[in-house]
């Protein structure tokens, strides 16, 4: 081996070396990353667990001027608002799927589902406006007096439509956040839909199935662990959703049975107070705790979802 | 419907016709009617997508004129444009951008070329799946304590880091999916020829998935454009002209939040048509985004 060789050689073994620590030491900043937020948030939120300790989760009272904060109300909120999203739009984004993988025909599928992903990319806090502008004045004038009037005057489930009908709230919050999570839903299933073997299908339809015994039988039980993760992956981003929801829940900081009564959630609350939380008062440390109790949710939601949803190709 | 239909076949619904006749009724009409149902949710589905595009359109245009783009953003009352709201959103989405991509690739390149079933690799893309659907105000509250409470207050380039730690997560997952996308065998013969893997990452893998890799960027463009929440904890929104990274600088969906919530009718009507140019730009370059991808395909 001439010396200009051995000089080449060890001058690429250089560039990989260099090259290799570039991915590899990006690779570690990510997790340095997700570590600084976990602690940054938890050491912010510091001062208020240490001041009101477990009484914070289970505190009912937000009080700036006492200063005694609980997060009890904004908990019970995200996780009302996040579950009743989730009920409205499984279904829906159920049907999308099934409509976009067996039914539609193969001319509508890609306009249609572009479509449905277009939906996904509108920024929040457009749904925030448009709910606020257009869907609360709807749910005020016709929706909510009807409900109020018909399901509201039943026993036992009528106290969870009563009040008066001010368009805000809860139940508005939930459906805005429904009309938000369908198209992120509806696309993970139709992907994880594509994932069956087709020849599983053609079996089935070969043997007399109609397209919804195809689905309920063949897809939906070979996707049936992906389709939750999907599910959970929607619940994950409602948890979280700030400006959508700050629009239109109405901003209350107490506990109604009234699903048409106003309310807040963590991200609500946090957006709307933090404007008048001065540095090192208590009241902007029990927000960063706030922040710290919706990263644990968070993360226990999308950790679930991601160990649920199979694992990418190649690996 | 339930698997009986599949599996007690052999004992013959066709000894009864009658009965045989009444199931595959039942079993069509089950059909027809989910069917319809899933026709409704999508058309239910779109007509949520025109319904906001037309809002947009209806309320954005009333408003929109030439001094939205030359002037800035004014009292209640006395005129005013989106200027300061518009150039802070470029500068905040380009820095952020900036930052974001490289890192992100090459967290990617690390993901699809080097980790092969390493536990960092797999801890490395958990992580950064958390990232890509972890709330987006938590970033602005992390951002807000890493960088606006130790240097005395918020900041352009505070903002631009809040989005720049969102479009990592985003640049990660298609730069790992795209690279996974090239046969083994141009990777073995760059390696045949021999050229170091770094040579072979620079010179073949990246230049055979340009066009993902830019719809990747553009991707994150699009998502951190019309971001709000970690805004508002970093670089707050200015009424003013400012440049200046280190002042608190405005952007189209912090103004537009403060304005849609005003009571002042012309703020309103700037909101809108403020929605009307984030919504459509966003939009636009996500169809830009897919064309990209398509063109090689």
């Amino acid at each position: 081996m001439t010396p200009s060789m051995t000089a080449q050689r060890s001058r690429s073994a250089l560039g990989d070396r260099i090259f290799a620590g570039l991915c590899r030491g990006a690779g570690i900043f990510v997790l340095v990353l997700l570590g600084a937020i976990i602690v940054e948030l938890f050491i912010g939120g510091l001062p208020a667990f240490r001041a009101f300790g477990l009484g914070f989760v289970w505190g009912e009272n937000w009080d700036p001027v006492a200063e005694e904060f609980g997060a009890l109300v904004p908990i019970y909120g995200t996780i009302v608002t996040s579950i009743m999203a989730l009920l409205m739009a499984v279904p829906a984004a159920f049907g999308i799927a099934y409509f976009l993988t067996e039914i539609a025909p193969m001319r509508l599928r890609q306009p249609v589902g572009t479509a449905v992903e277009l939906l996904a990319a509108v920024p929040s806090i457009i749904y925030g406006m448009w709910g606020f502008f257009v869907i609360v004045p709807i749910m005020a004038r016709y929706v909510q007096p009807a409900v109020i009037d018909t399901i509201g005057e039943l026993p036992f489930i009528g106290a969870l439509f009563s009040g008066p009908p001010f368009g805000t709230g809860i139940f508005t919050a939930s459906l805005i956040l429904a009309i938000m999570i369908i198209p992120f839903i509806a696309a993970t299933m139709r992907d994880v839909f594509h994932t069956v073997p087709p020849v599983f299908k053609e079996s089935a339809y070969g043997l007399g199935c109609t397209r919804w015994e195809v689905m309920w039988n063949i897809v939906i039980p070979y996707t049936r662990k992906s389709v939750a993760g999907g599910i959970m992956l929607g619940l994950g981003r409602a948890l979280g959703e700030t400006l959508a929801v700050t629009f239109v829940i109405g901003n209350a900081n107490r506990i109604a049975t009234s699903l048409f009564a106003p309310g807040n959630t963590i991200a609500s609350l946090v957006a709307l107070e933090f404007g008048e939380a001065e540095a090192d008062s208590m009241k902007l440390s029990a927000l960063l705790a706030l922040g710290f109790i919706l990263f644990v949710l968070s993360f226990i939601v999308l950790a679930t979802s991601r160990l649920m949803l199979r694992p990418r190709a190649g690996h | 419907m339930s698997t009986s239909i599949l599996t007690t076949g052999h004992s013959g619904p066709a000894k009864d016709q009658a009965m045989a006749r009444r199931l595959g009724e039942r079993r069509k009409r089950t059909d027809r009617i989910l069917l319809w149902l899933a026709l409704l949710a999508t058309l239910i589905g779109l007509a949520f997508l025109i319904s906001i595009l037309a809002t947009l359109l209806w309320r954005g245009l009333a408003a929109m004129n030439l001094t939205v783009f030359t002037e800035v953003t004014r009292p209640p009352g006395s005129g005013g444009g989106l200027l300061n709201a518009i150039v802070g959103t470029l500068i905040q989405t380009g820095i952020g951008t900036l930052v974001g991509t490289p890192i992100g690739l090459l967290v990617g390149t690390y993901l699809a070329e080097y980790s092969q079933g390493t536990k960092l690799g797999g801890a490395v893309r958990f992580v950064s799946d958390i990232l890509l659907s972890a709330p987006s105000i938590l970033v602005g509250l992390f951002i807000y304590q890493l960088m606006v409470l130790p240097f005395g207050g918020f900041s352009g380039i505070a903002g631009a880091m809040a989005l720049a730690v969102i479009v990592i997560p985003i640049v990660v997952r298609t730069t790992e999916d795209m690279l996974q996308l090239i046969p083994s065998t141009l990777r073995e013969a760059a390696m045949a020829l021999g050229a170091p893997k770094w040579k072979m990452v620079l010179l073949v893998c990246y230049p055979a998935v340009r066009p993902g890799l830019i719809t990747g960027a553009l991707l994150g463009v699009a998502r951190i454009a019309g971001e709000t929440a970690p805004l508002l904890f970093t670089s707050l929104g200015n009424l003013t002209w400012s440049t200046d990274l280190t002042q608190a600088m405005s952007s189209l969906p912090v103004t537009i939040y403060a304005y849609a919530g005003s009571p002042y009718e012309d703020w309103v009507d700037l909101a809108w048509t403020g929605a009307l140019l984030i919504t459509f730009g966003v939009l636009l370059i996500n169809i830009i985004a897919r064309y990209v991808l398509r063109q090689r395909r």
